[in-house]
């Protein structure tokens, strides 16, 4: 005699046996959608910058370059200038000195400002949250712009004041000269670093992108210095006349040579340069793989 | 739901992505398998729009990755833990994604206390164990509250709670009718969490089946017999109308046999045994047959096999992209 198996015990089907055919419900977020624009960009780009400490640190040496040499530099002239000293130039030419150095700090932040993503994978993530490269790449101009351009503004400012303070034997600045030697320069100084950063973004390595930057500003200026045959005397003048500290001297009206770029000309040169890289930036990013 | 089409991704001559063709579905957990370098992160790279394909198509709910005005809100993806500013804290990290796809500050607190980092939320991303790090991943993903979620290896390096904690959560994800897509090259940790598969070799689709079809068709058990009587025992089995696989190490193999059965076939004509068990094919080993011909870098155990010259295995040519 057997025994009647005990029906066995039919499994619930799992969720997965009903999909076939049937459509899911799919899920809906109560998060609103938001159609997002470069201001979503911009503000995301203004907290990185804020939130990173090496933001702090650059502007930190710069603002301490920038006030400590210019503050010296006019003790010194103040302390021992005779009338004639400072000849026709006028107190505020002392900045430059403060503003050369500090352009090194404008320079690092700009570079790490795009290639430290690369280098930490942060770019990945970047690049999922906003898909346009071209919306990225805007937004961190714009930020990166605005707070070097402020920050140089308010530092050449400050020294300016305060070297044309101290300094009573040498020209009262007139207001051309306080635009140029003041706003004109942090706007140069501001664009260094801007191109700094599309370096930094071609590049993709900070320390590379680093390297180019100083090499530009500096390489020009201490090749010509060793430039002693008379035949190369035009490429000579013209590396002298064009290089970034002489450029940055045209703001203080006491360039190197006569026939190079006077007047605002190094505004017009740098902003070239720089939408030209801008221009390559983009095209790199639209083509390679992040 | 993803859908792929033809998608190819070749790096010079090496081909990573050979023309996929698949689906991703809501309402279940897709996994996606393959061994190391199969071109599963490529995969996802190009779903995300980080990497251009060479040829095919992607689409998220229809549309490119890069016509999605707020990505976070539709795909949310763990990609790889590192993809984070270390000196930034996590929820400065979480706060500038939120703002670059308009989603409300609050929404950072909400993740963060959802993965559990709540308590570190100020503290510096590069201090993070890889468990933290993960979990901050993950909050990103879950950040904009999206219908896709896609995870690339999320259980790598992470402790038993961990792992329990990230099977749980996608199970949950899946069961709100949220489409998720998750890598991973060990089956054992598919089996557990995954409804659908996909299974890649060296880029070429080599399966696309619902798990519990996978598991049906692979687990197979068998009775393995070793005797050194063996052409008797063959002749035996082949008269009972039992059909013999004959192993490579010299051992029979008989599907769906059972021991007792054939032990006393065995014992009624005096033949020797020397092993006779039941054995189970684990689905691990189903996958590696499966992947066998496409595994990129073979550990060589006995006689070495001839290995087609490779001396650009294609991560080297990965890393000279970048």
């Amino acid at each position: 005699m057997s025994t009647p198996q005990p029906p066995m015990p039919q499994a619930a089907p799992p969720a997965w046996q009903a999909a076939p055919g049937t459509p899911h419900p799919t899920y809906t977020s109560p998060i609103p959608v938001v159609r997002t624009h470069l201001g979503h960009a911009i503000a995301s780009e203004w907290t990185k910058i804020r939130s990173v400490r090496s933001t702090m640190w650059t502007l930190g040496v710069f603002l301490l370059l920038v006030v400590g040499i210019g503050l010296t530099a006019g003790a010194l002239v103040a302390g021992s200038a005779s009338a004639s000293d400072m000849g026709d130039d006028t107190a505020l030419s002392l900045g430059f000195f403060g503003l050369l150095l500090g352009s090194m700090c404008i320079i690092t932040l700009g570079v790490l400002t795009t290639a430290s993503e690369y280098g930490t994978g942060m770019i990945r993530t970047t690049a999922t949250a906003c898909p346009s490269r071209l919306r990225v790449l805007l937004a961190k101009s714009i930020v990166f712009f605005s707070v070097a351009f402020v920050v140089t503004l308010a530092a050449a400012a400050f020294v300016g004041v305060a070297q044309v303070g101290m300094i009573d034997q040498a020209r009262t600045p007139t207001a051309g000269e306080w635009m140029k030697g003041v706003v004109g320069v942090s706007f140069y100084i501001a664009m260094l670093g801007l191109l700094s950063l599309l370096i930094g973004s071609i590049v993709r390595h900070s320390a590379g992108a680093i390297t180019i930057m100083i090499a530009a500003v500096l390489a020009p200026l201490v090749i010509a210095l060793f430039m002693f045959a008379q035949s190369m005397e035009k490429l000579r003048t013209a590396l002298f006349e064009y290089s970034i500290p002489n450029q940055l001297s045209v703001f203080y009206s006491n360039s190197l040579g006569e026939s190079g770029p006077s007047g605002w000309d190094p505004v017009w040169i740098i902003v070239g340069v720089t939408a030209m890289a801008f221009a390559g930036a983009w095209a790199l990013l639209e083509q390679r793989d992040v | 739901m993803i859908e792929l089409e033809g998608l190819t991704k070749r790096y010079g001559d090496k081909v990573a992505v050979d023309s996929l063709s698949f689906s991703v579905r809501p309402g279940l957990i897709t996994g996606f398998l393959g061994p190391n370098g199969a071109g599963k992160s490529t995969t996802m790279r190009m779903i995300l729009g980080l990497d251009h394909p060479t040829a095919g198509d992607v689409r998220i709910d229809g549309r490119h990755y890069d016509r999605l005005k707020d990505p976070l809100k539709y795909i949310g993806a763990l990609l790889d833990a590192k993809a984070v500013h270390g000196g930034r804290s996590a929820y400065n990290h979480l706060l500038c994604l939120a703002q670059s796809n308009g989603i409300p500050n609050q929404r950072v607190a909400e993740v963060l206390d959802t993965v559990g980092l709540t308590a570190v939320a100020r503290k510096k991303a590069k201090g993070f164990s890889l468990g933290m790090g993960q979990r901050l991943g993950i909050a990103g993903a879950l950040l904009g509250d999206p219908r896709i979620l896609m995870f690339d290896e999320p259980v790598n390096g992470l402790d038993p709670e961990g792992i329990h904690w990230i099977r749980n959560l996608m199970k949950s994800l899946a069961a709100q009718g949220r489409t998720v897509f998750v890598s991973s090259h060990l089956m054992s940790e598919m089996a557990l969490t995954a409804d659908h598969l996909v299974v890649i070799g060296q880029g070429r689709l080599l399966a696309d089946t619902s798990m519990a079809d996978f598991i049906h068709r692979n687990s197979r058990s068998y009775v393995q017999i070793r005797t050194p009587q063996r052409e008797r025992m063959l002749d035996l089995l082949h008269d009972a109308g039992v059909t013999v696989v004959e192993a490579g190490t010299g051992a029979l193999e008989v599907d769906g046999g059972k021991a007792e059965q054939l032990g006393e076939l065995a014992a009624r004509n005096q033949i020797v045994l020397h092993e006779l068990s039941p054995q189970q094919a684990s689905l691990e080993e189903a996958f590696m047959q499966l992947t066998a011909e496409s595994v990129e870098y073979h550990a060589h155990t006995d006689s070495p096999q001839p290995e087609p010259a490779q001396p650009h295995p294609w991560g080297d040519d990965w890393q000279k992209e970048r």
